[in-house]
């Protein structure tokens, strides 16, 4: 419950907002674990109370290391995977109450780019054909209107010139080509949510920039709200306002960007920043240090707070016993530890 | 593909196999394929039984005697009707032909037609050889129909002093020996009626025959191996075809939807897998039905749940968890959509190599099926042809051409097919390249 007061608080207008695009509320995916094929072994719990909400034309980042459970996250988000418990609420509808039509025009009005191209892309279709599949499905009949539309979002995301790129199949582009191709397919139906999957972790250094920028502009001139989940915080800058620190099923620290690089609470944040790459001279001869010990099992993960096992200020006694509610030390920061109560 | 020597001799042959298909269909169209194959010895009667191909004789030193079939009516035989009085009239039929072989023909013949109100006609044959002598063969009165068979006329028997007329006819009496060089056919033949008609037909059966040989039932060879390429090529493909296709299809529905129909499909195969395919066939065969499309049904049907299912399955697993099937369920795309424009499409290279190398297997299976009696009783094809053979004892009185013939084809077909699945397997699956 209290939770749920602090989230809604933290959905306060601040800064002329709209009202919430998503919301999400305790929000559990657990998969069933079986024994010889039938038998219950427990559950995996991949995500484990998340509740976050995200205002229209909001950008907000999921920082987490894999298996942290970012992409179940993400897969209920876009309604591949059936929430255990918890509602998912986009655009005044509950997720959960939609099916078949419902379901579909739902996803009408998600885009997913995901994180490596080319898998992403069909190999036995040519790019028309890529971009067309999504607006048949969505019943545009007409083929000069699909065209039409192809043709403007692949100049949105600057494959120039059309013409060229229509006939050619994915092995025949440039990964940074590709993962244009990919956001294409995922802004060809106007969507008013971009969920995307590590989109440039794939890619070399000198497209990422690049593809991150394109998806800013996209981002801003079509009013979009983003969730970008990625395991590398060097990145989440170009566009994030917000981040969310994931740990073992649920989100541990939530902030603006500034707030949460500039002054990070949680422990495992302070690891994860100190772990983040930075190409400087400096840092060739010194060793990072990271919390020791491994990320938990999903299966039977830690009681009372997930990382007190690796964290360097476990107090005992309390950081495993009761799991730390969101605490808010300083406006719009919240964070789920002990320390800060 | 041209960088691949068997891919080429393997369309090639492909091609000439289609080629010999639509040749035989257009050539002997079906009906009359199946009157012929099915016809007897007044189809036949031309041919002699058992006889190897002509072609024999170019590698042979002693030659065989061909066959031949001259008659009056299309001219062939020369008739000259000279008008006597009172209506009659006397007629004389002259056949010469030039007889340079080492054996004799098995039989000679004549077939006479005549027409007549009351009075029959009368003939009178004779037989000219090379060193002049002159052989009277038969005097007779005509029926409407009559057929004169010189190996069997007992009065000839006698008045040669022999009983093998054939040989007497064409040797020296005296030795013996073959006598080679131009013969002669006298036919005299007296008409008591105005419109009273002779026709003769004068038939050899020698010792080779055709392109092809003739069988048990005198038939020409030519007519079953022709019809055999578009019957094992429709049979070939149609199995292939539907077996591989409705294998993946399924295996592909099976693994999406997943639950208890992949369950149900995965213990169909399981069962499937232990139960004799070929014994199946051969009741099916027995207590229901030879049709060649029941067969195949059943060959299809069978061979669906079969070990590709599993192979065509741990390959769907993989391709179902991808990342663009993941993005098409984003995008909305239904089940069936998926299934079969996402999950099939990514199969189809190997499933062109597979169903090309599978053809020669059901051609084989049906021609085995023809071997062991379970073959279509109507049409004619490879597997029938060598089930007669068989049946007959070819190998042992040592008509080799017979059995040869129809599995030299098979052979081929199977050959050729293979060699063009190979060539494509390593062009659909460039792994396969260095190997």
């Amino acid at each position: 419950m209290i939770t749920e007061l602090r989230d809604l608080k933290m959905n306060t207008p601040k800064i002329n907002e709209p009202q919430a695009l998503l919301t999400i509320q305790d929000l559990r995916v657990w998969y069933e674990l079986r024994r010889f094929g039938f038998g219950h072994a427990g559950y995996v719990k991949a995500v484990d109370g998340v509740s976050f909400a995200l205002a229209e034309g909001e950008t907000v980042a999921v920082v987490g290391e894999s298996g942290c459970g970012k992409s179940s996250l993400m897969k209920t988000i876009l309604g591949l995977n059936i929430p255990t418990s918890g509602e998912v609420v986009f655009d005044g509808e509950n997720l959960s109450g939609l099916k078949g039509d419902g379901l579909q025009h739902y996803r009408f009005k998600v885009g997913y780019v995901q994180q490596d191209p080319y898998g992403a892309l069909p190999p036995f279709m040519n790019v028309q054909k890529i971009l067309e599949e999504p607006l048949i499905i969505s019943g545009m009949k007409s083929r000069e209107e699909r065209l039409a539309r192809i043709h403007k979002v692949m100049s949105e995301v600057k494959l120039h010139p059309v013409e060229d790129f229509l006939k050619k199949f994915p092995h025949m582009l440039s990964g940074g080509q590709q993962q244009r191709i990919v956001i294409a397919r995922a802004m060809l139906r106007e969507p008013k949510l971009i969920v995307a999957d590590e989109p440039v972790s794939m890619l070399d250094a000198s497209v990422r920039v690049e593809i991150l920028k394109l998806l800013r502009a996209l981002q801003e001139s079509h009013g979009l709200s983003v969730i970008y989940i990625t395991h590398d915080l060097s990145t989440v800058k170009y566009f994030s306002r917000r981040i969310f620190v994931m740990y073992a099923g649920s989100l541990i620290e939530k902030a603006d960007t500034r707030q949460l690089l500039g002054n990070p609470l949680h422990p495992y944040t302070h690891a994860l920043l100190a772990a983040t790459s930075d190409p400087e001279a400096r840092n060739a001869e010194t060793f990072k240090e990271v919390p020791p010990g491994e990320p938990p099992s999903l299966v039977n993960p830690p009681t009372g707070c997930r990382f007190h096992p690796r964290c360097p200020r476990f107090m005992a006694g309390l950081c495993d016993v009761k799991f730390p509610p969101d605490l808010e030390p300083e406006p719009g920061h919240f964070v789920a530890c002990w320390l800060y109560q | 593909m041209l960088y691949y020597p068997s891919a080429i001799v393997g369309l090639l042959v492909v091609f000439l196999l289609v080629f010999t298909a639509i040749y035989a269909m257009i050539k002997i169209p079906y009906n009359e394929a199946i009157r012929l194959w099915r016809g007897g010895e007044e189809v036949w009667y031309q041919n002699p039984k058992f006889a190897p191909p002509a072609w024999f004789n170019l590698f042979s030193s002693k030659k065989y005697s061909e066959s031949f079939a001259v008659k009056t009516s299309d001219g062939s035989m020369t008739r000259e009707v000279t008008p006597g009085a009172q209506g009659t009239s006397t007629m004389s039929i002259a056949y010469t032909f030039d007889f340079s072989y080492d054996y004799y023909p098995q039989e000679l013949i004549l077939y006479f037609t005549s027409s007549y109100e009351e009075k029959q006609p009368f003939i009178s044959a004779e037989w000219l050889t090379p060193d002049g002598r002159k052989i009277r063969l038969v005097n007779m009165a005509l029926s409407q129909k009559q057929t004169y068979r010189f190996s069997q006329d007992e009065k000839l028997k006698t008045r040669l002093r022999t009983e093998e007329v054939i040989p007497y006819l064409f040797s020296d009496p005296e030795t013996g020996a073959l006598v080679k060089g131009e013969y002669q056919l006298l036919i005299t033949g007296a008409a008591f009626e105005p419109d009273a008609d002779i026709n003769v037909e004068f038939v050899s059966h020698g010792q080779v025959y055709g392109l092809a040989g003739t069988d048990q039932a005198r038939r020409d060879l030519v007519v079953p191996l022709l019809w055999g390429a578009p019957i094992a090529l429709a049979f070939g493909l149609i199995a292939s075809l539907g077996t591989s296709v409705l294998t993946m299809v399924i295996a592909a529905l099976g693994t999406w939807y997943g639950g208890w129909i992949d369950e149900l499909i995965q213990r169909i195969t399981e069962i499937n897998l232990v139960l004799p395919f070929l014994s199946i066939l051969i009741m099916i065969g027995t207590f229901y039905s030879r049709s060649i499309w029941v067969i195949l049904g059943a060959t299809i049907l069978l061979s669906i749940f079969t070990g590709a299912i599993k192979s065509y399955r741990s390959i769907f697993v993989q391709v179902k968890e991808s990342l663009y099937i993941e993005a098409a369920r984003a995008y909305g795309a239904s089940s069936p959509r998926i299934v079969f424009l996402y999950l099939i499409p990514r199969m189809i290279p190997l499933l062109i190599p597979g169903l090309v190398s599978s053809v020669p297997a059901f051609v084989f299976l049906e021609a085995s099926l023809a071997v062991l009696g379970l073959g279509d009783p109507v049409l004619p094809t490879w597997g029938k042809i060598i089930e007669d053979a068989n049946s007959n004892g070819a190998l042992y009185r040592g008509y080799y051409y017979w059995i040869l013939e129809p599995a030299t084809l098979l052979m081929i077909t199977g050959l050729g097919f293979a060699m063009l699945g190979f060539a494509l397997d390593r062009i659909f699956n460039p792994k396969l390249r260095d190997v």
